[in-house]
C-alpha cells in the first residue's frame, strides 16, 4: 500500500503514518475509535478501556490495558507508566499488531519478530524488571484459566509452575546446585518461543474503512 | 493353464505351505476360477460328487463356499504385505513416496494376473471404491482435522476448492474442446459437454494422494492445511460438478437453457452445503450419543465408525455430497466425542481409524496399479493424453497463482511465492478421479475408455512423477517446514494469551475481525454447545492449557516408565525411595555404613551429590513402628495400591479373563495377595537382617536396599485397590482418597488418574500444599507412599511438587542435567521427599493444616 496514501490526510496523520507504518486511512479509523472511546477528549484513561463492553470477559484484560499505558511500548521506548495516553501513543501501541509486509527479508522478519515478542514480554513483565518471574507468570496463567470456572487457582498455579519448570529446563540447561531460576529474561523468552511463528500470528486486520460504529 | 488349476487337485494341505511368493502367485490362480466359470464349475461339482459317494467326509474342500470373502481377505493381505515390503527399506521410501511405490507394485501384481489370465479380472470398481474404501479415509481426515487451523483458513480453502476446481474443470474442458476443434486429436466423438464432464472429473485434487505425499514432506502447517483442505472439499465439489455435467450430457446439448444451468448451479450449492450440514447433524448426534455410553464403553468406539458411515450413506441416498458429509461429521464431532468417551475408547478410535484409513489407502493405490494392466482398457490418443496432462498442469498453476493473488489482498498473512509453487505442484490427482471416470456411461460417452486411460495416466503422472519430485522441490525451494517442536506448556499458554490479546486489540480498535468472530463463537460454543454435547463431568477439564498439562504429564509418566524398563525394571524407582527411607530410618544406627551406601547410590542414580549435602535428621524407629500399627488399616490400601502399580503390573497383564463386554485385566484378589505375601516375606527376611544390626555387605546391592525400603513402606498391606493398569481409574482414585484420612498423600497417589476422571482438578490444588507442609506433618509411611506415587505417576509436572520457593528451586536446580525431562524429574523428586521426611510426626489422624499461602509465594519472586 502506498506512499500516495500516506501523503493524503492531515499532516499529523502523515507524521504518524511515517512513524508507525499505518496508512492515513487506518490512522483515521483509529482516531475515530479513539475519540469514540474517550468521548471526544484528547486523552484516554484506564476507565475508558474498562468501559469497553467486549473487553469485559477477556481474561487478560488488565495486561492488555496496561500495555497501552506502558512507556516501553512506545517509540522510542521509555520507562514507567502513563496515566493517560494520546492518540499518538494509542496508534503506536496498535502498530505492534500490524500485519507484516507482503515480502520480507530475513532480517526484517527477525526484527518484526523481536519487536512483537518484546511487546508480549513487556505485557507479562508487569513490574518492569526485565524478567518474567514465576509470580507474574502464574498470574497470567491463573487469569487465563479463570474463565473456565472449574479449574481452581491451585490448578492454575501448578500449571504455571510446570510451565516455569519447563522454561528453566529449556533456557538454563544445566544449573549449578546453588543457582535458582529467577525468571524469564527476554533472551530466554526469544529462545522459548523460537518455533512460535509470532510474526504470522500476532496480527490484527486494521480496516481502512470505519467499522467502529458496528462494534462496541 | 494356470497355477491354481494345477495345484488344486493336490489338496488343500499344500496351500497352507505356500509362502508369500506363492501366495502372490496363488491369487492369479484363484482368479482363473473366479473369472473362468467353465473351469471352476466342473471342479466344484466334482468335489461335491465325490463327497456324496464316499459318505461322511472327514475333510472336504469347499472353495466356492468361501470364495468371495476369501478373495477379499487375500487381497487385503496382499496389499498389506506389499506395504510391508515397501516400507522395509527406508532408503527407498525416503526418495520415492510410498503411494508411488504401491502403484508400481500394483503394476507388477497386475502383470502377474494378466500373465496368468490374459484378462484383467480385478479392477477397482466405483462401488467398492466409493462405498468401502473411500469413506474411512475421509472420515479419518475429518476426525483428525486440526480444527482451528482449518477454520482459520476456511475462506482461502473454500476459494481454492470451489472456484479453483470450477476453473480447472471449465478451462480444461474448453481448452480440450478447442484443441479438438483445431484438429489436434484426430477423430474423436466428444462434444463440448463431454469435455466439460471429463474436465470436472479430473479437476479435483485428490485427498488420498495429497495426504500420502504431503505427509512425507513436512511443509508448514498453513501450506499443508491449504492443500489438504482444498483436496478434501473439492472432492465434494467435483462430485457435484460431475453429476451436474452428467445430467447435462444425458439431457443433451439442445435442451440446456438458462433455466437448466441455473438449476445446475443451485443444485451445486444445495448438494455441497446440504451434505456438509447433514454431516454436522450426524456429528452432533454422535456427540450426543457418546454422552450416554458410559455403560457400554466397550463398543462406544464403534459408534463413530458406524454413524460416520451412515452419514456418508445418507448423504449418498439424498444425493447430497457424501464426502463433504463425512468430513464434517468428523470435524464436528471430534471435540465432543474425544471429551465424552473414555480415554481408552478414544485411543481405540484413533488407532482403528488409522488402520482403516491407511489400509484402504494402500489397497486403493495397489489397485490403481493393477487396473492399469488391462489391454481392453487402453485407448491411446497422443493428442488427448498429452494435452490433458499439459492443460492440467498449466491451469493448476494459473488458477493457484491467480486466486492467491486475489486472496493475498485479504489474507492477513499472505501466501508466499514459494508456497504458491508448492500448492500448484501439489495438485495430485488420484483415485476419486479414476472412480468417477469408470462410472461414466458408455452409452452416453463413446470415448469412455480413452477418458479412463487418460485419467489413469494423469494419476500416474501426478502421483508418481510429481510425488517423487515433490520432496526435492520442497528442499530446493527452502519451503518453510513444519517446526517439529515438542509440545510445551509455555507455548500453549502463550498461544492462549495470544488469542485473547488479539481479541482485545480488535475490541479496543473497534473492528470486527477473525479473532472477534472466533471469540464470539467460542463463547457461544462454550455456553451452549458443549453444555448439550458434552458430559458435565468432562466439561470442566477440557481447557486447552489444562489438556496440554495433562498430556505432558502422561508423557512424562510414560518416559519415566520407559526409563525404568531400559534399566530392566522399575526397580530403580524403589531403589531411590529405598535410599531415602533407609537413610532416615537407619541414619543414626548405621551411620558408619552410610558412606558406602551413599557411594553405591551415587552410582546408580546420579543424584547423590545433592543428597549428600542435605543432612537428614533421622527418626527413631520405634516411633514408626507404633504409628504404623495405628494406621495400619488405612494405610494398607495405599501401599497396596502402590505395590500393585509397581510390582505386579507386568505379570497381571498377561492374565486376561475372557469377557465380551469387559476388557479388564484380571484382578483376582487372592492371587495378587498371594504374590504379595510371598514377596513380603522375603522382604521381611532381609529387613530383619538389617534390623538385627547385621551389617550389610560393603557394597550393598540395589536389591537389598530396595528390600529394606520396601519393607518399610509396604509391610502392612492388604489388597483392595485395583492395579494401576488394570483399569478403572475412578475406582482407584476414590480408594486412594478414602483410604487416607490424611489428605495429602492420599490425594497425590492417584493424581494422574484424576485429571482424566474429571474429578481431578482438586488435585493439583493440593499439590503445592503438600510441598509446603511436607517438612512437618507427613508421617513417614505416607511420605513413602507419596514418594512412590511421585515416582510412578506423572513426574513433577504432575506432582507439581515445586512451589517455587527459592529453596526448592535451588534444590531442583542442580538436578537439571539435561533438558530431557525424565532425568531431572526423577532426581528432582528425591530431595523434596527427603525434605518432607525430615521431621515426620506420626499422627495419621490429624490432617495437616492448610499451608500458609504466603509460603508458596515467598522468596525470590
Amino acid at each position: 500500500m502506498g506512499i500516495w496514501q500516506s501523503l493524503s490526510g492531515p499532516p499529523e496523520y502523515r507524521q504518524l503514518a511515517e512513524k508507525t507504518g499505518f496508512t492515513c486511512e487506518q490512522i483515521g479509523v483509529l482516531h475515530k475509535r479513539f475519540k469514540q472511546l474517550s468521548h471526544n477528549e484528547d486523552t484516554l484513561r484506564r476507565e475508558h478501556f474498562n468501559a469497553i463492553h467486549d473487553l469485559g470477559c477477556n481474561p487478560i484484560r488488565v495486561q492488555i490495558i496496561e500495555a497501552f499505558f506502558d512507556r516501553r511500548n512506545l517509540i522510542p521506548p521509555d520507562e514507567g507508566r502513563m496515566e493517560e495516553i494520546h492518540l499518538e501513543d494509542f496508534v503506536v501501541v496498535m502498530s505492534h499488531f500490524k500485519p507484516p509486509p507482503l515480502s520480507m527479508t530475513d532480517e526484517q522478519r527477525d526484527s518484526v519478530r523481536t519487536e512483537k515478542l518484546k511487546f508480549l514480554f513487556n505485557m507479562h513483565d508487569m513490574d518492569n524488571d526485565g524478567t518474567i518471574t514465576l509470580e507474574e507468570y502464574r498470574h497470567v496463567v491463573e487469569e487465563l484459566l479463570s474463565r473456565s470456572a472449574h479449574i481452581s487457582k491451585e490448578a492454575a498455579d501448578s500449571i504455571a509452575d510446570a510451565a516455569m519448570l519447563e522454561v528453566a529446563a529449556i533456557s538454563m540447561g544445566h544449573m549449578e546446585p546453588d543457582e535458582f531460576y529467577e525468571g524469564i529474561t527476554f533472551e530466554h523468552f526469544l529462545k522459548l518461543l523460537n518455533s512460535f511463528e509470532i510474526e504470522a500470528k500476532m496480527n490484527v486486520r486494521f480496516l481502512n474503512m470505519n467499522a467502529s460504529t458496528v462494534c462496541y | 493353464m494356470t497355477f491354481f488349476a494345477q495345484m488344486e487337485p493336490r489338496g488343500p494341505a499344500r496351500i497352507w505351505l505356500l509362502g508369500l511368493v506363492l501366495l502372490i502367485c496363488f491369487i492369479p490362480g484363484v482368479t482363473v476360477e473366479n473369472g473362468d466359470h467353465e473351469h471352476s464349475k466342473p471342479d466344484a461339482s466334482g468335489h461335491e460328487h465325490a463327497s456324496n459317494i464316499t459318505g461322511i467326509p472327514i475333510v472336504s474342500f469347499k472353495w466356492h463356499h468361501v470364495e468371495s470373502p476369501y478373495l477379499i481377505a487375500l487381497w487385503i493381505i496382499v496389499a498389506f504385505l506389499s506395504k510391508l515390503v515397501i516400507e522395509a527399506n527406508h532408503h527407498v521410501t525416503n526418495i520415492i513416496p510410498e503411494s508411488a511405490l504401491l502403484i508400481c507394485f500394483g503394476f507388477i501384481l497386475g502383470g502377474i494376473i494378466w500373465g496368468a489370465d490374459k484378462v484383467q479380472t480385478f479392477k477397482l470398481t466405483p462401488t467398492v471404491f466409493f462405498f468401502y474404501l473411500l469413506p474411512q479415509i475421509i472420515l479419518d481426515a475429518g476426525y483428525f482435522m486440526p480444527n482451528k487451523l482449518f477454520f482459520t483458513n476456511l475462506g482461502t480453502i473454500l476459494v481454492y476448492a470451489i472456484i479453483g476446481t470450477c476453473w480447472n474443470a471449465a478451462s480444461l474442458g474448453v481448452s480440450l474442446w478447442g484443441c479438438h476443434k483445431g484438429g489436434a486429436m484426430g477423430d474423436l466423438d466428444i462434444g463440448l459437454l463431454q469435455y466439460l464432464l471429463f474436465g470436472s472429473l479430473i479437476a479435483a485434487v485428490d485427498p488420498v494422494a495429497v495426504l500420502a505425499v504431503f505427509e512425507q514432506v513436512h511443509v508448514n502447517e498453513v501450506l499443508f492445511i491449504l492443500v489438504f483442505g482444498e483436496s478434501l472439499l473439492n472432492d465434494g465439489v467435483t462430485v457435484v460438478l460431475f453429476n451436474v455435467f452428467d445430467a447435462f450430457v444425458s439431457l443433451g446439448g439442445a435442451k440446456i437453457n438458462a433455466v437448466e444451468i441455473i438449476k445446475g448451479i443451485i443444485s451445486f450449492f444445495v448438494v455441497a452445503f446440504g451434505g456438509s450440514l447433514l454431516g454436522m447433524v450426524f456429528g452432533l448426534l454422535l456427540s450426543l450419543l457418546t454422552r450416554c455410553t458410559k455403560n457400554i464403553q466397550i463398543i462406544e468406539a464403534g459408534f463413530i465408525f458406524v454413524l460416520g458411515y451412515l452419514s456418508y450413506l445418507t448423504a449418498e441416498m439424498l444425493s447430497l455430497s457424501a464426502i463433504l458429509s463425512i468430513v464434517f461429521c468428523g470435524v464436528s464431532c471430534q471435540k465432543y466425542i474425544n471429551a465424552n468417551m473414555d480415554e481408552r475408547s478414544v485411543t481405540t478410535v484413533r488407532y482403528a481409524m488409522k488402520v482403516l484409513a491407511n489400509g484402504s489407502e494402500t489397497i486403493i493405490f495397489v489397485f490403481l496399479g493393477i487396473s492399469a494392466v488391462d489391454k481392453t482398457l487402453w485407448v491411446w490418443n497422443t493428442g488427448f493424453v498429452l494435452l490433458t496432462l499439459f492443460f492440467i498442469f498449466v491451469y493448476r498453476i494459473i488458477g493457484v497463482f491467480f486466486l492467491t493473488w486475489i486472496m493475498n489482498k485479504f489474507r492477513l498473512v499472505p501466501l508466499e511465492f514459494i508456497d504458491q509453487i508448492i500448492m500448484s505442484y501439489g495438485g495430485l490427482r488420484g483415485a476419486v478421479a479414476y472412480g468417477l471416470a469408470v462410472m461414466l456411461d458408455e452409452n452416453k460417452i463413446k470415448e469412455k475408455n480413452l477418458m479412463v486411460s487418460t485419467t489413469l495416466i494423469v494419476v500416474y503422472f501426478t502421483v508418481i512423477l510429481q510425488g517423487v519430485t515433490m520432496k526435492p522441490l520442497v528442499t530446493w525451494l527452502k519451503v518453510k517446514r513444519a517446526a517439529v517442536s515438542e509440545l510445551t506448556l509455555i507455548e500453549k499458554v502463550q498461544d492462549k494469551v495470544f488469542d485473547h490479546m488479539l481479541v482485545a486489540i480488535e475490541d479496543i480498535s473497534g473492528q470486527i475481525g477473525h479473532n472477534y468472530m472466533r471469540d464470539k463463537w467460542n463463547h457461544f460454543e462454550e455456553k451452549y454447545m458443549s453444555r448439550i454435547f458434552m458430559k458435565p463431568s468432562v466439561r470442566k477439564n477440557r481447557d486447552h492449557v489444562f489438556k496440554v498439562f495433562h498430556k505432558l504429564n502422561l508423557k512424562d509418566a510414560m518416559s519415566y516408565v520407559d526409563e525404568g524398563e531400559r534399566r530392566g525394571s522399575l526397580e530403580f524407582i524403589r531403589n531411590e525411595s529405598a535410599f531415602v527411607d533407609f537413610k532416615k530410618k537407619y541414619g543414626d544406627n548405621f551411620s558408619e555404613m552410610m558412606p558406602d551406601i551413599m557411594a553405591d547410590m551415587a552410582d546408580d542414580r546420579g543424584t547423590m551429590s545433592s543428597m549428600g549435602r542435605d543432612p537428614v535428621p533421622s527418626v527413631s524407629l520405634e516411633m514408626h513402628r507404633q504409628s504404623i500399627k495405628g494406621v495400619r488399616e488405612a494405610e494398607d490400601i495405599n501401599s497396596h495400591h502402590l505395590l500393585q502399580q509397581h510390582l505386579y503390573k507386568g505379570r497381571k497383564q498377561h492374565r486376561h479373563r475372557y469377557s465380551r463386554s469387559h476388557f479388564d485385566v484380571n484382578k483376582d484378589e487372592n492371587e495378587v495377595q498371594e504374590i504379595f505375601q510371598r514377596t513380603m516375606r522375603s522382604r521381611l527376611e532381609s529387613f530383619k537382617s538389617a534390623k538385627m544390626g547385621v551389617a550389610p555387605p560393603k557394597t550393598i546391592s540395589k536389591h537389598q536396599k530396595k528390600d529394606q525400603q520396601q519393607k518399610m513402606s509396604f509391610t502392612k498391606t492388604t489388597d483392595k485397590t485395583k492395579s494401576y493398569h488394570s483399569g478403572d481409574e475412578d475406582f482407584e482414585f476414590s480408594e486412594g482418597d478414602s483410604a487416607s484420612g490424611y489428605d495429602t498423600s492420599g490425594d497425590s497417589l492417584p493424581m494422574r488418574v484424576n485429571y482424566r476422571v474429571g474429578a481431578g482438578i482438586e488435585n493439583p490444588a493440593f499439590m503445592p500444599d503438600v510441598d509446603t507442609l511436607g517438612p512437618m506433618q507427613i508421617p513417614p509411611w505416607l511420605a513413602a507412599t507419596e514418594l512412590h506415587s511421585s515416582m510412578v505417576a506423572p513426574s513433577q509436572r504432575a506432582q507439581v511438587r515445586l512451589p517455587w520457593t527459592p529453596s526448592n528451586l535451588r534444590r531442583l536446580a542442580p538436578l537439571r542435567i539435561s533438558t530431557r525431562s525424565t532425568d531431572s524429574f526423577m532426581q528432582a523428586d528425591v530431595p523434596v521427599t527427603q525434605e518432607r521426611d525430615e521431621d515426620e510426626l506420626p499422627p495419621p489422624l490429624t490432617p495437616p493444616p492448610p499451608p500458609p499461602p504466603s509460603d508458596r509465594h515467598g522468596g525470590h519472586m
